[in-house]
């Protein structure tokens, strides 16, 4: 029973994952029909907003100490790190909570990023076939890694939860079961945010005006634009929430997966597993198949089912995705007509 | 007609002063007869030209980029233009006398492995056809180590492994052109496993993670048999695919096996969010079978263990070499290195250091770069100074045998750089096998034209 709990909460939390980044690449799918490569790199970008803003906070003033050398013969550097010595405890609190504050910065920095991706690269490719959309999108992910490498180095780097939530929780309390059952706080954390997310996309596109309209462009881009409304425009914000959604699933991951240039292509691959399965362009369905997949890789990894089917663990989603595509072959909310002409 | 007078004394000494006259030469030119003999690439101009093979981009990019000042900085003291007291106090320094090796001025060419199996083979290829390079060294995986190593005895040229840690490298996958610096997981294993009986106790349980491939096989294997010849029983080895990223699927089966101590057989980006995300899942708060439960990691890397940040505290492994060690060797090659690049060298710098510095030597001490030749001049050689204390190139496996550290992540540590702590010197007779355990075949030392 705790092996079962315990493992479901890794698929939910690796389901949130899937199902943020997959969210956004299937939003973009939708609205511009754009095959995106490069959403992995704004996730990257994202977890690289929480690296920033921490190393802004962890400024340090130097001092060159000649009195002490350092073990190679040269004058000692002393670092005293500036922001917590100028506020005291406010600037404490601060590196501590670095990790959630820094969604208020990653926000207006991956909606202009968006935005910029979409104006200045992107629209170019909008009648171009799917193909040359997705060549253009991986140079350009394989580009934003590399400036990240060079900046940032191509080791992980580590980054912290809040003390307060740093540890684990005793969930087997909590629910009233037996024994010790412990999962870490920020994982719970990580699994409620992406709900939230997910949330608060659709309620969006759901419950606004705006939202309506992109749904409707989302249907049939050419009437909406006859009504006189400049679909483009609000396309063009679209991808922006979509580069803000897979930012901040970056920004959160950060103290689960230190994070290097890298982790963005990590996700990529399986985010467009989800996104086919969920069905091309299906929001719901990437959010379905976010979770299905997450929470079907978690229990192949469990020992038992690995005693019968050694190494299913790491074929189990590929399998589900080639079964479900062969009993549905839309996936499983796709809609008709999406990449099919 | 005249008559030729030659008498037994007369005969003796013509033939005497033939001789002189003939061996002379021979005598005054180390290596002439070597000379006549080529192998490939061997220097026909003023140059020669040494091939570094390191990652420039994928995981490992930051410990190629650490191999590469290493080389940089060897190069620079071969030719004289350097700071020769990073050498001062290795064995053969007089061999190397700051002009170039063997007269001639050594460059290089540098390749990219990424970390990939064939791209190493293909940037090792491309290096020895169009580069020109004589000796092949670099990486930071014992996959691309192997495959190169096998490119090198195909093509006949010296390949000087840097970090490579897998027993198969001089075991079963061993080659004659092939030689390792790097001490391996069979050493780890002997070296940990006593520390961790007397640090943890006799009756444990240990449940592995293993990266799957050849180096995490070798690592488990070795540690394992280590440990239960300490009495430690083993609950269960689970295999991870290399990169997994999120361990957690892996790591939750952990807290209920039995298990109380968790042996985490991973290296670099594996390490670093396996054993974050151990440490986040409270393995090292909990109590099993009435002990604190353990998390030990066999192979540490020093610039990986910046990434794992405060998770690397207490932990217990070993390591190849350590900047911060007491020896005349260790204190040259620091001081020198950090001069010049204002921050310490890595283990995989000091490894990448050494085996150029070797092959610079062996090549001096054989007279010639020919490959056999110098390839004998490396095998069986016992040399110190380097800063790993007296070193054994074993002839017949490749792999050196020095002393082994056993270190632990500082509690509080100074900086970036300052991360482990040496716990033990473990000797190098108590890390020393029977070459023959791990099978393998050396294969002939012909020299090959390329």
């Amino acid at each position: 029973m705790d092996a079962f709990l315990l493992q479901l909460l890794n698929g939910l939390d690796k389901g949130g994952a899937y199902a943020l980044i997959a969210l956004g690449l299937t939003l973009v799918f939708g609205t511009l029909g754009v095959v995106n490569f490069a959403h992995g790199a704004l996730f990257m970008l994202g977890a690289f907003c929480a690296v920033v803003f921490n190393r802004l906070l962890n400024i340090e003033t130097v001092t060159i100490d000649e009195t002490q050398t350092t073990p190679w013969g040269t004058p000692m550097e002393i670092r005293e790190p500036y922001v917590q010595s100028m506020l005291g405890d406010f600037g404490a609190f601060l590196v501590d909570y670095s990790v959630p504050i820094s969604i208020i910065i990653a926000i207006p920095i991956m909606l202009l990023i968006g935005v910029i991706m979409e104006r200045g690269l992107i629209r170019h490719f909008y009648n171009r076939p799917h193909a040359d959309q997705i060549l253009v999108t991986f140079g350009l992910a394989i580009v934003i890694q590399e400036i990240i490498k060079h900046f940032f180095g191509a080791n992980p780097i580590p980054q912290g939860a809040p003390d307060a939530v740093n540890g684990s929780a005793n969930i087997g309390a909590m629910l009233g079961l037996e024994g010790f059952i412990s999962y870490p706080w920020w994982r719970l954390i990580y699994f409620l945010f992406s709900l939230l997310c997910i949330g608060g996309v659709f309620a969006f596109l759901q419950f606004t005006t705006y939202g309506m309209v992109v749904r409707a462009g989302m249907r049939d881009r050419e009437t909406v634009g006859l009504l006189g409304i400049d679909i483009e425009k609000r396309f063009t914000v679209v991808f922006g929430i979509a580069a803000v959604v897979a930012g901040l699933a970056g920004v959160m991951y950060t103290p689960i997966l230190p994070p290097d240039y890298h982790m963005g292509m990590d996700f990529l691959v399986l985010s467009f597993v989800v996104v086919v399965v969920g069905g091309m362009g299906s929001l719901a369905g990437a959010v379905l198949a976010g979770f299905l997949l997450g929470i079907l890789q978690s229990f192949a990894s469990m020992t038992e089912v690995k005693s019968i089917l050694p190494g299913i663990d790491q074929i189990i989603i590929y399998l589900v995705a080639v079964a479900i595509l062969l009993i549905l072959p839309r996936g499983l909310m796709g809609r008709k007509g999406v990449m099919e002409d | 007609m005249s008559k030729l007078n030659l008498s037994r004394r007369g005969l003796l000494k013509a033939g005497a002063a033939t001789g002189v006259a003939l061996g002379a030469p021979l005598h005054f030119v180390k290596g002439a007869y070597a000379q006549d003999q080529m192998s490939c690439n061997m220097p026909t101009g003023s140059d020669v030209v040494f091939g570094f093979n390191v990652p420039q981009s994928g995981p490992y990019a930051d410990e190629g980029a650490d191999e590469l000042r290493a080389y940089q900085m060897a190069v620079e003291i071969l030719n004289g233009e350097g700071d020769a007291s990073a050498i001062s106090s290795f064995s053969g320094a007089s061999n190397l006398k700051g002009n170039g090796v063997l007269g001639k001025k050594v460059t290089y060419v540098t390749g990219d492995t990424q970390t990939k199996s064939d791209a190493a083979r293909a940037s090792a290829q491309k290096m020895i056809e169009d580069g020109g390079a004589i000796m092949i060294t670099g990486g930071s995986s014992s996959g691309v180590a192997i495959a190169v190593q096998s490119l090198c005895q195909e093509r006949g040229v010296i390949f000087m492994a840097a970090l490579t840690h897998s027993n198969d490298t001089t075991g079963k996958d061993k080659k004659r052109y092939g030689f390792r610096h790097f001490f391996n997981a069979y050493m780890s294993g002997e070296a940990l496993g006593s520390v961790l009986a007397e640090e943890y106790g006799k009756e444990r349980t240990a449940y592995h993670l293993t990266a799957d491939y050849t180096w995490g096989w070798t690592q488990e294997e070795s540690i394992k048999n280590a440990t239960e010849k300490q009495g430690w029983k083993t609950a269960q080895a689970v295999r991870t695919p290399l990169g997994a990223g999120d361990f957690s699927q892996y790591i939750t089966p952990v807290l209920n096996s039995g298990a109380d101590v968790l042996i985490l057989n991973h290296y670099g980006k594996d390490m670093v969010n396996s054993l974050t995300q151990a440490v986040q899942f409270g393995l090292r708060e909990k109590q099993v079978n009435g002990k604190d439960f353990q998390v030990v990691v066999p192979l540490f890397s020093e610039l990986m263990a910046q990434g794992a940040g405060s998770a690397i505290k207490g932990i217990l492994g070993t390591a190849n070499w350590d900047w911060k060690l007491d020896n005349a060797g260790t204190k040259a090659f620091t001081q020198a290195f950090g001069k010049k690049y204002g921050q310490p060298p890595s283990q995989a710098a000091q490894t990448a250091f050494a085996q150029t510095i070797l092959y610079a030597d062996a090549c001096e001490r054989a007279g010639t770069f020919y490959a056999p030749e110098v390839i004998a001049a490396l095998e069986g050689y016992e040399h110190d100074g380097l800063g790993n204390g007296p070193t054994l190139y074993r002839a017949d496996d490749h792999q050196c045998f020095k002393d082994v550290l056993v270190v632990q992540g500082k509690d509080d540590p100074k900086d970036k750089f300052d991360l482990l702590e040496i716990r033990k010197i473990v000797a190098r007779d108590q890390v020393t096998y029977d070459p023959s355990i791990f099978g393998g075949d050396l294969g002939p030392a012909d020299a090959k034209q390329c």
